[in-house]
């Protein structure tokens, strides 16, 4: 069962399996409110044929059935259960992560294709429109002694009418009232067929008393139908003011036309915000091939349970997460590590659905399944990172929540402003530019430019096997000034090992000094007495079993071993017992700076050395180097004692260390850090620096790819590669710049095209604007910003 | 004459927009139901806005919101319950549960994806 947020959508995979021939749905059962509910619904449940078992849990509000799929159905069960009275629907409501994202993209998908063929229509509708109404123009230029007052009319007539009346000279001796009832029937067609939600949707949200972009366009367009209609059956109200009773039907078309292709390129750029996500569900294969009862089954995904065994062949997709039990392989992890080598996986190892198995052959022990897959938890992760509000958004979040009235507003003070102020044809004009104001203001720009940036960017992350939280995340990462960095399995492995053994009684020989540490140490559970057990075993020296035992805090272990009286740890534990240390002769090797010394005594005599270092990771150098270059001030944390950090943050390149903190130090480091005024980032494994992680402006935990602190931090890097830092860095940067961008770009297209339509440039330039012209600028506004947001889809690591 | 009709009705049509899309009353307030189980229920149909647009629900008590959405318009495939970090694809004509816990006595706004239809949720 899928692991319950602390507030979530009820997203939850349906709980289907088999049992046998038998399958189980558990289907959401409303409005029970006590036990006889539960009792009658059950009752109902199990009298229906084919049902094995039912199980109604009132408190769940659900029905679990066993039934026979031979003889009903799950739409059947719900049925019985509705004829109970009460509510329930099919499983398939209750949606995984995966199955969520499916029907968003199949509802954009359909919209797209909507959208493009009545767009299509509309535009093709549009120009035999436009052919129709020249002659109408000309006739009403002829009779009022004027050209048409809009100038997108004006335009046309002037370059189209020539050509059209020596190509088809017949259209012109068409009777102009039946011109304009041909017209008229296209526009009503266009209208009801094509633009109809235009209508339906405005009149929604005005019942609700709210406004959106279908508003603008209902009004905008209601408004040049209603004075057409006139213009058409009552010319004469029009010619009595000396104006020409011109028609927008053309220009009604078109607006549909152009703002549908407007919504069409919208659907398709929202689709490729989320292709991201889309490439991570497509890696979860629909089967695996089991073994039970000695043979080897095909089975649907779902119908994998844990503690399968699962058989994997060269070439497959890992279908299910899960332990390997048989066999080694490299893994291609790339996927969702970002790793682009593949990985050597043997016994033991974890494995991760959706990876690609290259080499060999083996078996795994399915681990965790559904909605607890890893796969399942990114989609799910970033699904919910792509749902998050950037603060950034918070201004245009204001400006669309009054948008529509204000700009109905504008509209109206335009067509008053006209009327007052022009002295050639003030309502002609004034109600074109009116229509243009409405037709020009687009709202889905502002609403679109933050939201889309956060998706691509996600996206862009997660291909680099970084998953970021969500937009807030991104905005407060890229104002990072310092980044704090522990040292332990974050700079190094965090797995010590054994570098070096150094004999220094010649009785002995490195075999017998490492058996008899090893067998002392392993009934520790100290992390450098795992590092010499695990060396000794590499060298398949074969350890005693301790007589005694003791362990003595902060300095070292002790014991007898093989008849031998064995002491191990610090030189000052050492001291303490007795054994001289200080005199013993080291090679200049021992005991470099970024080792930890660990002493042997045997029968209280210094016998040898071993030295324990935790590798610097390979990639940590370049990583820092990174950092710093992109003007980053950074710290380094240990535990340890001051001259071995020095000596680590010395061989990557960190000035600034604190060493000796403990973990709750780190905390008060970070804090330290803030109250200077520094934004901070901190790196750690996001276990054991979970408070200083959440203490931090951006947590950035490093995971391994298969045991992934994701939920924890801000940021997770799948795989361990410091790296991913001043990569997360450099893309919520860009991505800052993109909102930015966007939303500039939104408000100066507002601000700008809605005075414009508005008509401000008349008195000094003589220039307005046609509702067409509006309209076609609306259609690539959205668009435009979509696109600059898709950008980042292209952005290159570096 | 003409002049000062067509400036009265413009501030006319002005007032009415400006009234009606920001100071009308917004239909009833609606009480979240309580279910045996103690966790409180309300429906809310998704249809060019919210209806209940207001909800009222008791402090501390976990809150399930079920969004029935009736219409295709993109505006409103998206919920937005920003207070709790929520962001929902309503998928057209079903319903999508949103699952709070209990709150803390106060107001909290729920909005379409690009926060142009709105609801509120008043929790005593």
């Amino acid at each position: 069962m899928a692991v319950r947020s602390r507030s979530s959508a009820n997203t939850e995979s349906p709980d289907q399996g088999t049992a046998g021939s038998l399958k189980k749905v558990t289907i959401p059962v409303s409005g029970m409110s006590c036990a006889a509910c539960q009792g009658r619904v059950q009752r109902a449940l199990e009298q229906e044929p084919g049902v094995e078992t039912a199980n109604v849990n009132l408190m769940l509000g659900n029905a679990t059935v066993l039934y026979n799929p031979a003889i009903s159905t799950p739409e059947h069960l719900v049925e019985t259960v509705r004829g109970t009275g009460y509510g329930a629907q099919l499983p398939s409501a209750n949606q995984s992560a995966v199955a969520d994202q499916e029907a968003q993209d199949r509802a954009q998908q359909d919209e797209f294709l909507e959208y493009r063929r009545k767009a299509g229509v509309s535009l093709l509708v549009a120009g035999l429109a436009m052919l129709f109404s020249m002659p109408l123009m000309m006739a009403n230029a002829t009779v009022s002694g004027k050209s048409p007052a809009d100038p997108f009319m004006a335009w046309t007539m002037r370059h189209l009418n020539p050509p059209l009346m020596d190509t088809l000279p017949w259209l012109y001796h068409l009777n102009s009232t039946l011109l304009l009832y041909v017209l008229l029937a296209m526009t009503v067609t266009i209208m009801v067929w094509a633009g109809r939600h235009f209508y339906i949707r405005a009149f929604a949200a005005f019942r609700h008393h709210s406004a959106d972009m279908n508003t603008l366009i209902a009004v905008g367009t209601g408004a040049a139908f209603i004075y057409s209609i006139i213009a058409t059956f009552y010319p004469r109200l029009f010619l009595d003011s000396g104006i020409a009773p011109d028609v927008y039907y053309e220009a009604i078309v078109t607006i549909i036309g152009l703002v549908l292709v407007g919504n069409a390129l919208e659907a398709r750029a929202k689709r490729q915000t989320s292709i991201a996500v889309r490439t991570l569900i497509t890696l979860q294969p629909d089967s695996a091939r089991v073994l039970r009862d000695q043979a080897e089954l095909d089975l649907p995904i779902d119908q994998i349970t844990s503690g399968d065994i699962v058989v994997v062949r060269p070439g497959e997709r890992v279908p299910v997460d899960g332990v390997i039990t048989r066999g080694e392989s490299a893994v291609d992890e790339s996927m969702i590590t970002g790793e682009s080598f593949p990985v050597m996986k043997s016994q033991g190892s974890h494995v991760v659905g959706g990876t690609i198995n290259r080499t060999g052959s083996f078996q795994l022990v399915a681990t965790d399944l559904g909605a607890d897959s890893t796969l399942q938890r990114i989609v799910r992760l970033m699904r919910e990172a792509q749902g998050t509000r950037a603060p950034i958004q918070r201004l245009a979040d204001r400006i669309s929540a009054v948008f529509v009235p204000v700009v109905i507003s504008v509209a109206i003070a335009t067509f008053v402003a006209w009327y007052f102020f022009d002295t050639q044809a003030p309502v002609v004009r004034g109600f074109a530019a009116s229509v243009a104001v409405l037709i020009i203001a687009c709202p889905c720009a502002m609403g679109l430019a933050v939201p889309t940036a956060v998706m691509v960017a996600t996206g862009r992350g997660a291909q680099w096997g970084i998953l970021i939280k969500g937009g807030e995340a991104l905005e407060r990462a890229q104002a990072v000034t310092t980044v704090v960095l522990d040292k332990t399995g974050t700079i190094t492995e965090g797995r010590p090992a054994v570098t070096e053994v150094v004999v220094l009684d010649p009785e002995y020989h490195a075999e017998r000094l490492l058996a008899l540490a090893a067998s002392v140490e392993s009934r520790s559970e100290h992390p450098l007495a795992d590092a010499i057990v695990v060396y000794a075993r590499s060298k398949a020296i074969p350890l005693f079993e301790p007589a005694s035992f003791e362990s003595h805090t902060g300095g070292g272990t002790s014991g007898r071993v093989d008849g031998q009286e064995i002491a191990i740890g610090s030189a000052a534990f050492l001291e303490r017992r007795g054994v001289s240390v200080q005199s013993a002769a080291l090679p200049v090797s021992v005991g470099s700076e970024q080792q930890t010394m660990v002493y042997l005594a045997i029968e209280g005599k210094l016998a040898g050395t071993l030295s324990v270092a935790d590798p610097i990771r390979d990639t940590s150098r370049d990583a820092i180097t990174r950092l710093t270059r992109m003007g980053l001030d950074l710290v380094m944390l240990s535990g340890d004692h001051r001259r071995t950090a020095e000596a680590i943050a010395h061989a990557v390149g960190i000035s600034r260390v604190v060493a000796g903190v403990l973990p709750e130090g780190k905390t008060d480091e970070v804090k330290r850090l803030q109250s200077s005024g520094e934004v901070v980032a901190m790196v750690g494994d996001g276990i054991n620096d979970a408070p200083a992680l959440a203490q931090a402006d951006v947590g950035i935990a490093m995971g391994t790819g298969t045991d992934i602190a994701m939920e924890a931090a801000d940021v997770t890097l799948m795989r361990s590669d410091l790296r991913g830092v001043p990569l997360a860095i450099h893309l919520s940067r860009r991505t800052m710049r993109t909102m930015k961008q966007n939303l500039f770009w939104a408000f100066a297209y507002n601000v700008v095209g809605i005075p414009v339509a508005a008509g401000v440039l008349y008195p000094v330039f003589g220039i307005t604007l046609s509702p067409v012209l509006a309209s076609a600028a609306m259609a690539l506004s959205s668009f435009s910003v979509v696109g600059n947001s898709l950008r980042l889809r292209r952005l290159h690591a570096g | 004459m003409n002049h000062g009709i067509v400036l009265l009705a413009g501030l006319a049509a002005i007032g009415w927009v400006n009234w009606y899309f920001f100071l009308a009353k917004r239909g009833p307030v609606v009480l979240a139901r309580t279910d045996q189980s103690g966790r409180q229920e309300v429906r809310i149909v998704v249809h060019g806005g919210y209806d209940p647009a207001t909800v009222e629900a008791r402090a501390g008590v976990p809150l399930r919101l079920v969004f029935d959405r009736q219409e295709t318009s993109s505006c409103s495939e998206e919920i937005v319950v920003p207070a709790f970090g929520i962001r929902q694809f309503l998928p057209a004509f079903q319903k999508t549960a949103i699952d709070l816990p209990g709150a803390s006595p106060g107001t909290y706004d729920f909005t379409c994806g690009m926060s142009m239809l709105h609801g509120t949720i008043k929790v005593r």
